[in-house]
């Protein structure tokens, strides 16, 4: 049997629409300046290199005495204004910033926004859901197919001292570069989507070199209401093409606000801790001796769910300093007719966002209606029981502690005389004695 | 360096006259004071008792932001919640994992409150009070060994010398250095006592009294020394109304823009400035109070192109974005060309609130090829006036 579930596709480009009448084109460029080997020849676009510097996660909002320099986010700065400019050309369906949006009073604050023309224009299509890994599919729509003005910049790490920046740099077909490219169908301003080499067509699906890389993205911005966000397949990404979200929402997710509890620190220093008092179970990931640590075990962890068909969403929330992972069953209770009718007539589709508690709305009733019970009520629906969340924490304990003493032993073998590795099974590594990491 | 220092320390002293430090000197407490009108929302005044208790000296922390004493443990949840309250210019008060200069942690009690302008209602300092929390000593499984309770039955004397280790005299070989020193020890072998840095502290009442009671006599002492200038200042502010109040919480999401920019009401008749940039006083001479409340036009003069002025106008009645090059008068009278953006800037009802205009002396307009176009930068400006005011106009606070 097949699972699956109707709903209406978000449109990210203008390009979109056109998906049906899609036919086959010729080579001096298809006329629409798409990112395909039809337009890519001469093309040029802004490009930001950040530097790989392998550091502390986030020490970036402290500024050097030595600098001077109050902290400005190159980063932020140059996203906002790109997509500032890309609102003032009209490329959005909408303005965001007209739909209107409010904290639902309560213990939590969970945001709404009433967006009525979100959806508008589209009709229902089937989404298969229980199959978390698909195959790239060449005929769909995928992000090669945008309009190179949906484009902001080019976006990739450098193993150089400081950040640069090209206003102007040709594309290198051959280094399948990643980009930041507008959503316009946006749920909040400065919604953009991150692709991680999208010339090479990747299938929607975590690895550690595309997760660092939105990591990155989340250290570089250096503010914390810009956050990324991953929707594997089965829990509502809607292209089946490698991408982060992430957009600007300058108040508390109530998601951040929930307490946590501590399980284990890995050998890594990266601490997991459940989610405590929030309507969807899922675990946090924080800290780590370096970046990488911190970024692998989660997308060990995601690639460990993936590969055993859980869906699941992320959110990458202060400064990448705070990991949030929900392995979901929505859309398949949806599609086994388990969700009740009173639900699904809100239309809202439980995305990494809207479990983090903003949710945007269709139907000016609900906006006006919209309480913390109502919303808990939904995300209820999302979550995993507890009996199935301990299991999947087992096989998600398993990955990472596999793949820990694999990186120990081949790191002892690399350069012995540094590293002691820790006794292996103690996850629980002596944290609060290692010397504390400030800066200075 | 220097002369950035000077610049922010110059901002207080403005406000309190340079008296004020040395009456703060003599408070015996641990405590910061913050500017949130300068970008990065940095250190103004640091205690002895405070430089003390985090080994650092003045200058390493002056012009600095709070956050450099936070580290790998200390918990992002809280961090949220100063953030917010800052934001939200609320007093918060939480327990809080620090570092001192040599990277060693140790748990405080951090109260903080808002000093508002007494005149027009704006934040103009944060006051913040860190007062250490003794911590509890595990033994790995074998529950407390030397608890708090056991130091506080001990007497007296134990936490005596606790509160003093943020006075001048006393400090290095305090309790908490001994208790740190102990769990250092006990990395070598595994079964030995471990403090975990980890877990949530709580603070005593008497903590807690202790911070409330330093908060009260640093106010007192800010407010009187703002009747020497007369710039006074207030723990509470008076109310203003929505667009009002929204205009001057812009202060802190806005701070950290450098450009030069206003806001203005839409809302009011006239259109009033309701914010301005550090940066826009700088291009223009004029001093804030002396900006605040008018209409742009004041820039304008007797060689100002009427019909640049004639399409401001009309983009603004259209609540459209516009880019016009105009003469403008600085308070000195000297006139330059300003590139000015305008653009219309919706709150959380969608509606028009404010017009955000960024100017850039087209003089100086020098464009660097590696950086933003100042197309650009001024673009930027509109994208983050609009994410701050879509945001703080979203109401309902939450506890
Ligand atoms: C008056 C004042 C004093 C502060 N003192 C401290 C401090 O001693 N230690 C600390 O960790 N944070 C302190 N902070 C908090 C940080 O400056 C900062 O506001 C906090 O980390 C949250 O914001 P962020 O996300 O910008 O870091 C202080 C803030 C203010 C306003």
């Amino acid at each position: 049997m097949i699972l699956s579930i109707k709903r209406v596709p978000t449109v990210v480009s203008n390009y979109q629409k056109e998906e049906a009448e899609e036919g086959a084109r010729h080579a001096t460029g298809c006329g629409r300046n798409c990112l395909r080997s039809c337009c890519l020849p001469g093309a040029k676009l802004p490009l930001y290199a950040f530097t790989k510097m392998g550091n502390v996660v986030g020490e970036k909002g402290s500024f050097d005495i030595e600098n001077k320099e109050p902290p400005v986010n190159f980063l932020d700065s140059l996203l906002l204004g790109e997509w500032e400019d890309r609102m003032q050309r009209g490329l959005f369906r909408y303005d965001v910033t007209a739909c209107e949006t409010k904290v639902i009073p309560g213990e939590y604050g969970f945001i709404a926004q009433l967006n009525e023309g979100r959806h508008l224009k589209k009709r229902p299509t089937e989404f298969r859901v229980d199959k978390v890994l698909q195959p790239f599919d060449e005929n769909k729509f995928n992000f090669t197919k945008v309009g190179q003005e949906e484009v902001l910049f080019q976006f990739e790490g450098r193993e150089d001292n400081e950040v640069q920046f090209f206003p102007n740099e040709p594309i290198d077909i051959d280094n399948s570069p990643s980009v930041v490219a507008i959503n316009v169908s946006p749920i909040e301003y400065g919604h953009v989507l991150l692709i991680p080499r999208i010339l090479e067509c990747l299938p929607q699906r975590i690895d550690r070199e595309s997760f660092l890389l939105a990591l990155y993205m989340a250290v570089e911005a250096g503010n914390p209401y810009f956050r990324l966000g991953y929707n594997s397949l089965g829990a509502f990404a809607t292209i089946n093409h490698l991408h982060f979200q992430a957009y600007y929402l300058a108040t508390p997710f109530p998601i951040e606000k929930a307490p946590s509890k501590k399980i284990t620190t890995t050998t890594g220093g990266v601490k997991i801790s459940d989610i405590l008092n929030y309507p969807v179970r899922g675990l946090v990931f924080e800290g780590g001796n370096a970046l990488e640590d911190l970024s692998n075990v989660v997308s060990d962890s995601c690639i460990c769910l993936q590969e055993n068909n859980i869906p699941y969403n992320v959110l990458i929330a202060d400064c990448g300093k705070r990991i949030f992972l929900f392995p979901q069953c929505y859309a398949e209770k949806q599609a086994l007719g388990e969700v009740s009718s009173e639900l699904l007539d809100t239309q809202v589709n439980p995305a990494v966002w809207e479990i983090s508690g903003h949710m945007v709305l269709k139907r000016k009733e609900d906006y006006e209606e919209a309480s913390e019970e109502n919303a808990w009520r939904l995300l209820a629906e999302v979550s995993l029981s507890e009996e199935r969340l301990q299991e999947v924490k087992e096989l998600i304990f398993e990955a990472i502690c596999c793949n820990m003493d694999e990186e120990i032993v081949t790191r002892v073998m690399k350069d012995e005389s540094d590293v002691t590795p820790q006794s292996h099974d103690d996850m629980d590594g002596l944290k609060g004695s290692r010397p504390a990491m400030v800066p200075a | 360096m220097e002369p950035q220092l000077g610049f922010i320390e110059k901002s207080f002293d403005l406000r309190y006259s340079d008296l004020v430090r040395e009456a703060l000197d003599e408070l015996p407490d641990c405590f910061t004071i913050t500017d949130p009108c300068i970008c990065g929302h940095p250190i103004v005044f640091a205690s002895k008792g405070f430089l003390k208790m985090v080994g650092y000296s003045k200058d390493e922390v002056i012009g600095r932001n709070g956050r450099i004493f936070q580290g790998p443990e200390t918990d992002r949840r809280s961090v949220m919640e100063i953030r917010e309250a800052i934001r939200e210019e609320k007093a918060i008060e939480i327990s809080l994992l620090n570092y001192r200069k040599d990277g060693t942690p140790f748990w405080m009690l951090f109260q903080m409150c808002p000093v508002f302008s007494k005149e027009d209602g704006r934040v103009i300092n944060f006051v913040g009070v860190q007062v250490p929390i003794l911590r509890k000593l595990r033994l790995s499984g074998n529950g407390i060994v030397r608890s708090e309770m056991s130091l506080r039955e001990a007497g007296n004397g134990a936490r005596e010398i606790l509160f003093r280790c943020c006075r001048s005299e006393v400090c290095s070989d305090s309790i908490l250095e001994l208790g740190h020193a102990s769990c250092l020890e006990s990395v070598s072998s595994n079964d030995d006592r471990e403090f975990d840095i980890n877990e949530p502290c709580e603070a005593s009442e008497l903590e807690k009294t202790k911070a409330s009671t330093a908060i009260s006599n640093i106010l007192s002492v800010l407010t009187h020394y703002s009747e020497l200038t007369g710039k006074l200042v207030c723990r509470k502010r008076y109310c203003l109304s929505g667009n009002r109040q929204l205009g001057a919480s812009l202060n802190i999401c806005l701070g950290r823009i450098k450009q030069s920019f206003v806001l203005t009401d839409a809302l009011l008749p006239d259109m009033p400035i309701v914010y301005a940039s550090e940066g826009f006083l700088k291009l223009t001479g004029y001093s804030r109070h002396e900006v605040l409340g008018r209409n742009c036009r004041f820039l304008s003069g007797t060689d100002t192109d009427p019909t640049a002025q004639f399409q401001m106008k009309e983009c603004i009645q259209y609540q459209q974005a516009c880019t016009v090059r105009i003469l403008n008068y600085r308070k000195d009278r000297t006139s330059f060309w300003n590139f000015l953006h305008i653009s219309p800037v919706r709150n959380a009802s969608g509606k028009v609130a404010f017009f955000v205009g960024i100017q850039i002396d087209d003089h100086c307009k020098n464009h660097e090829t590696n950086s933003l176009s100042p197309e650009m930068q001024q673009l930027s400006v509109v994208g983050a006036v609009k994410v701050a005011v879509r945001s703080l106009s979203m109401g309902a606070s939450t506890s």
